[in-house]
């Protein structure tokens, strides 16, 4: 297996740390004048996404992890486990409940999106910053107000509820922000 | 292949502001210096003898040419000490220079492989005069004068941690790193006690220190002497401090070794510890050991970081910002 030494860390490294992948946020050096030099690295564990920081003695190696992160299309999921392919070789891959975490919200059929994969296995599913869903009930009262301020709830096609303002309705495809979970606007056409 | 010059950073990662800065800097230095009476001087960066600290890592050059008859390895220099010594036991009196200095293996934050040093001896100063005497330098040039604390090695890590760094053992400081949330400490394979005191005293004292103020640590464990003098007694100390402010490493000063058997005795002792951790061997300064056995006056010295001093009146977060191009520009 490949190694890394910690004169390689930088952002974005993934090696293995207590047999979980990891990717490092930030690196800094830490050396006394006349002292033992430290790598002082702050990591996320890519299974759970949990930041912890650790100290490397400068020259010790870490193992290299095999993650590689592509696009993949959604396709479906069956209840258990949700389905992508690769567009280009079509090849399948199936991610668990963990993996999509909070990504499902915003997953619909054929939408891209990032997967990250740990020996093969999808451990992180990424979803567009912006992904464009259809409004499948929302409260249709009010319309012609177009005051702003305040809005109402809408449920989206995939499950997700964002807040909208008044004049939308039932029917309409919106851009959502999935980073924050924001209506953005209308879809343009 | 077509040359493009989008495709490199050809620019200073300084800003002109700074540049001008470090030059008003360098100014004010050398200005103390004239009303102080300490003589510039210019010793050569590169020599044929190279520190034997096993912390430091010099890099290596070769000359060939005219005046040798075979290729001649040469080192640069990691601070001038060595040649200043030289002078010193010369007769030169109180010297001082602004040079730049190597060191292998080192880049960060506050870290670049050649950064500039300011170097200064004073004869007839111990370490404490001498401290005074960076206080004085450093408050005429920061923009706004600090209030200056002296804490001893042992008050440092008594006050943050609880603990005794003279009487400690490794196996104590291990716990002890454990406890204060270095939580892998167990994993960690470090070769001495010393170096269990390096990761406490970066990892969980250094951020305390010279929080608005200067601060000063002195008398360090006899084993981190380095080139000090070590004051008998119990335990042992070595005449050695540091400044820090807003928790970095500024300067590091010595109440100045003028033995010259204990001197040939530490860097053969350095050398055995290099030879242990496959380090490479490198000669030991043979002309500055000439130089002290024909008589180094006492005398204490000190080598203090420009570029980090630099980063402190500008408030700049990394080294780079007070460099023109950095060793990833250059």
């Amino acid at each position: 297996m490949a190694s890394y030494s910690t004169n390689e860390f930088k952002g974005g490294l993934k090696f293995m740390l207590d047999g979980d992948p990891c990717s490092i946020i930030e690196n800094e050096f830490v050396k006394p004048g006349k002292g033992q030099a430290f790598n002082r690295v702050k990591i996320r564990n890519l299974k759970n996404g949990r930041v912890i920081e650790r100290t490397f003695k400068s020259g010790e190696s870490v193992e290299a992890a095999d993650v590689v992160e592509s696009n993949y299309q959604y396709l479906y999921n069956d209840g258990e486990f949700w389905y992508f392919m690769d567009p280009d070789t079509y090849e399948q891959v199936s991610a668990d409940a963990t993996a999509v975490g909070e990504s499902t919200k915003w997953l619909k059929d054929q939408d891209m999106c990032t997967v990250t994969l740990w020996n093969g296995t999808p451990i992180i599913v990424e979803v567009s910053n912006f992904v464009t869903l259809t409004v499948t009930d929302t409260d249709p009262g009010l319309k012609g107000d177009t005051s702003g301020g305040g809005g109402k709830p809408a449920t989206l096609e995939t499950g997700a509820v964002v807040r909208v303002p008044l004049f939308i309705q039932i029917g309409e495809a919106l851009k959502v922000d999935t980073r924050t979970g924001e209506y953005v606007s209308r879809a343009g056409k | 292949m077509k040359f493009n010059p989008h495709h490199t950073s050809w620019q200073p990662t300084a800003s002109l502001e700074m540049i001008r800065s470090r030059a008003q800097l360098l100014t004010k230095i050398r200005a103390y210096f004239e009303r102080t009476q300490v003589l510039e001087v210019e010793t050569p960066n590169c020599s044929s003898y190279a520190t034997t600290d096993p912390a430091i890592e010099s890099f290596q050059l070769t000359y060939t040419g005219s005046g040798f008859s075979s290729p001649h390895s040469l080192y640069l220099h990691s601070s001038p000490e060595f040649p200043m010594k030289r002078l010193l036991a010369a007769g030169s009196g109180a010297i001082y220079q602004i040079c730049k200095a190597f060191r292998n293996g080192e880049s960060g934050r506050q870290h670049n492989p050649e950064f500039t040093l300011l170097e200064w001896y004073r004869p007839g100063f111990n370490h404490h005069q001498l401290m005074e005497d960076v206080a004085a330098l450093i408050n005429d040039v920061l923009p706004k004068a600090r209030t200056i604390e002296y804490l001893s090695y042992y008050e440092i890590f008594n006050q943050h941690l609880n603990i005794d760094p003279h009487q400690s053992t490794a196996a104590q400081l291990k716990q002890c790193a454990k406890q204060h949330g270095i939580t892998d400490a167990e994993r960690l394979d470090l070769s001495s006690k010393d170096a269990w005191l390096d990761l406490l005293l970066t990892h969980c004292i250094e951020s305390q220190l010279g929080r608005n103020c200067l601060s000063f640590v002195y008398d360090y464990p006899a084993s981190q002497a380095s080139l000090a003098k070590i004051r008998s007694g119990n335990p042992p100390l070595a005449e050695r401090f540091e400044l820090y402010i807003e928790g970095m490493e500024l300067a590091n000063g010595f109440h100045e070794l003028t033995d010259t058997n204990e001197q040939q005795r530490r860097f053969n002792q350095d050398l055995k510890q290099r030879g242990a951790q496959s380090q490479p061997i490198v000669p030991m300064d043979k002309n500055l050991l000439a130089a002290i056995s024909h008589g180094l006056p006492d005398c204490a010295g000190v080598a203090l970081g420009i570029d980090r001093l630099l980063m402190q009146i500008s408030e700049a977060t990394h080294i780079n910002k007070t460099l023109t191009f950095p060793i990833t520009h250059a």
